[in-house]
């Protein structure tokens, strides 16, 4: 079983526009990169061609992208590979992603993940008790390979008030794990999965009473890599948004506890990326530079609020909906809701700001869903032309 | 689990057959009149009955279980059996027989087994208060006996439930009948704290799912907004006897 995921590169854009059409904006004075969008383009034709043919790859979008008989994807039989060794996941905290695995096998994989209850800033001036895997909201990256062997540890640390536990999207079995990963204040509990299916898969506490849990912060991702690895990219970044409901309105000072009326009628104060109000601006702004590939891995822990995501200033060249294994190319807005994720994918073209915002707009601009991505280095010709010239507007004379 | 439920179910019957006769009730104890309440997760259609009983106006402190542990040293953390309390009995005290300065004794017991604590009250002429006992105590505001449908009260369960920190007993409410710290300062362990899965043994695991997993939780919650109480049935489902957290204390109760 393979996957579309090593097959999708990130196109040069000026050859997107088939000459016989007009262009959709100014064709560039000097084409950027002559001899690479020939080459890209070919390896995009030939993997459509091969996907086609049924050569390889995975056989239900085999047969989406061939036109065949609709409501025919076969249900793949998923068999555990041998496993070989055994290795510590390095686990990363957001914006972070922690490196692409290169390992050509399956091996056992513990991932040690501590569950800390913590008072953290949730916006200026504002605080929150938020309940966290490895202490930071979104919590830790888990990035693992198709077909491995996960022993997962969750360690709730002895000065908790809760019993925790955690559903991993990502496993095949009773609550996703919940059940076999219960762990009440000051214990460890063990439990395993493998990994089957590749894609980007949300985790969350599901401990009773579960909306609780995960409108606290107990939320994250884990990556199951596909066995043939995923393109290259410059960048790959963590991003997840919640919504947070708290006793005074939006900007009201001190520690505030949550409230249940707000969180049940889904009236947030704060909804915002990586667990706080400016996570991802300032000094926290995420990097890149003029003509990079940038792979964002976006996650919604909600608990009540669907995402429009959406980067001001940016396509998407490709977007795994769902978090799943077809791309979708040049989108504009992906939906990714609670307890679901997409995997965003685009070149840099022009140095500036790139805003992440919610596209339901009044969540960007009065509760907090902004993000930066700061785009540093050389104008690249043709993308974008600037400001032309103002001049007076005077109708009717 | 299933071990201790069956051990709780044996130690249940033969603490009802031997209910001694009722021991006066001390002035540290509050009298409750009793009565009918809905709980979370009825075990049968309709309300339960409570019969009046008394109930420690306070949680039993470190300095009241230090007296215990001196008269009993079997119960003292570095002579414990293993099987009666898990690794972190009475962890927080900075010595096997010293509960630490003046203002620690004031602090609730915690770090206590469910064992633990059923000997400590047994030793004090007590028992430990049951389930529905402890939650018809529970429901009690400042001002009315049973405030679990106030928007308000609620609210102010939650934020108490989920901004702990260790503070003497008496430092959060007393309740309508006199009785303090119910919400607020540890859980507390029941007699019955597991009955949700020892009345539906017959049915495997299918009851702790239902109480404990996700949105399955609220499967047969007679209250679907009743966050506090979703938390508490949560937290005793979570336990076993010999389990010991820094947030888990008790108080005794009484029959009348």
């Amino acid at each position: 079983m393979s996957t579309l995921l090593e097959q999708e590169p990130i196109v040069v854009r000026p050859r997107r526009t088939p000459p016989a059409q007009p262009p959709r904006q100014p064709a560039p004075v000097t084409p950027r990169r002559p001899a690479r969008p020939a080459i890209l383009w070919a390896v995009a034709l030939v993997a459509v061609l091969a996907l086609a043919l049924g050569l390889f790859g995975y056989r239900r979008s085999t047969a989406a992208a061939a036109g065949a008989k609709p409501f025919a994807a076969p249900i793949p039989t998923r068999a555990a590979e041998p496993v070989r060794g055994q290795e510590v996941a390095q686990l990363a905290s957001p914006p972070n992603v922690p490196r692409p695995i290169t390992r050509t096998y399956a091996t056992k994989v513990i991932v040690n993940l501590e569950v800390v209850e913590k008072t953290m800033r949730l916006a200026d001036g504002v605080e929150y008790t938020f309940w966290t895997f490895g202490g930071s909201v979104p919590g830790s990256f888990i990035r693992v390979r198709e077909g491995d062997q996960v022993e997962l540890h969750l360690k709730n640390h002895p000065g908790s008030t809760m019993p925790h536990n955690i559903d991993l999207h990502a496993v095949t079995g009773p609550g996703g794990g919940a059940e076999a990963s219960m762990a009440v204040p000051g214990q460890e509990s063990v439990f395993r999965f493998t990994a089957l299916n590749p894609g980007l898969y949300a985790y969350h506490c599901a401990f009773a009473p579960a909306s609780l849990h995960v409108a606290n912060g107990m939320y994250g991702l884990i990556l199951v890599q596909p066995k043939e690895g995923m393109p290259a990219v410059d960048r790959e970044y963590y991003v997840m948004q919640g919504d947070f409901y708290t006793k005074g309105a939006h900007g009201a000072p001190g520690l505030q506890p949550f409230d249940l009326q707000k969180a049940i009628d889904e009236r947030p104060d704060y909804v915002v990326f990586n667990g706080a109000v400016g996570s991802l601006t300032g000094d926290h702004a995420l990097r890149a530079k003029t003509g990079e590939t940038v792979r964002l891995f976006v996650g919604n822990g909600g608990p009540n609020l669907t995402s429009s995501f959406h980067v001001i200033g940016e396509v998407f060249d490709n977007v795994y909906t769902e978090g799943g294994t077809l791309a979708q190319h040049n989108v504009q807005t992906t939906s990714i809701p609670p307890g679901g994720s997409a995997i965003v994918e685009f070149r840099t073209e022009t140095p500036g700001k790139l805003v992440l915002v919610d596209h339901a707009l009044f969540r960007a601009f009065s509760k907090g869903t902004v993000g930066l991505i700061q785009v540093e280095g050389g104008q690249r010709a043709g993308a974008f032309g600037g400001h032309v010239s103002t001049h007076p507007y005077t109708p009717g004379r | 689990m299933r071990v201790s439920s069956l051990f709780l179910a044996i130690t249940l019957a033969l603490g009802a057959a031997g209910a001694a006769a009722a021991a006066p009730v001390g002035p540290e104890m509050a009298r409750i009149p009793g009565g009918r309440y809905l709980p979370l997760f009825a075990r049968g259609p309709g309300s339960v009955r409570v019969a009046p009983f008394a109930l420690d106006r306070r949680p039993v402190t470190r300095g009241e279980y230090l007296a215990f542990v001196r008269t009993r040293p079997g119960w003292r953390r570095d002579r414990v059996r293993r099987a009666f309390a898990g690794p972190g009995y009475l962890a927080g005290w900075p010595a096997a027989d010293s509960a630490g300065a003046a203002r620690e004794l004031r602090l609730p017991a915690t770090g206590v087994s469910w064992f633990a604590a059923k000997a400590y009250c047994a030793w004090r002429g007590k028992r430990l208060p049951t389930t529905d006992e402890w939650e018809f105590a529970a429901l009690a505001s400042e001002s009315a006996r049973d405030a679990a449908r106030d928007p308000a009260f609620v609210a102010r369960l939650l934020a108490l439930y989920t901004s702990r920190r260790p503070r003497p007993v008496g430092s959060t409410f007393r309740n309508v009948y006199g009785v303090w710290d119910l919400h607020g300062l540890a859980w507390e362990w029941t007699l019955d704290f597991n009955s949700l899965m020892v009345s539906d043994d017959s049915r495997g695991t299918a009851a702790r799912d239902h109480a404990l997993y996700c949105a399955a939780g609220v499967i047969g919650a007679t209250d679907a907004r009743n966050y506090p109480a979703f938390l508490r049935y949560g937290f005793r489902a979570a336990l076993e006897g010999r389990t010991t957290i820094d947030g888990l204390g008790f108080r005794c109760a009484q029959d009348l």
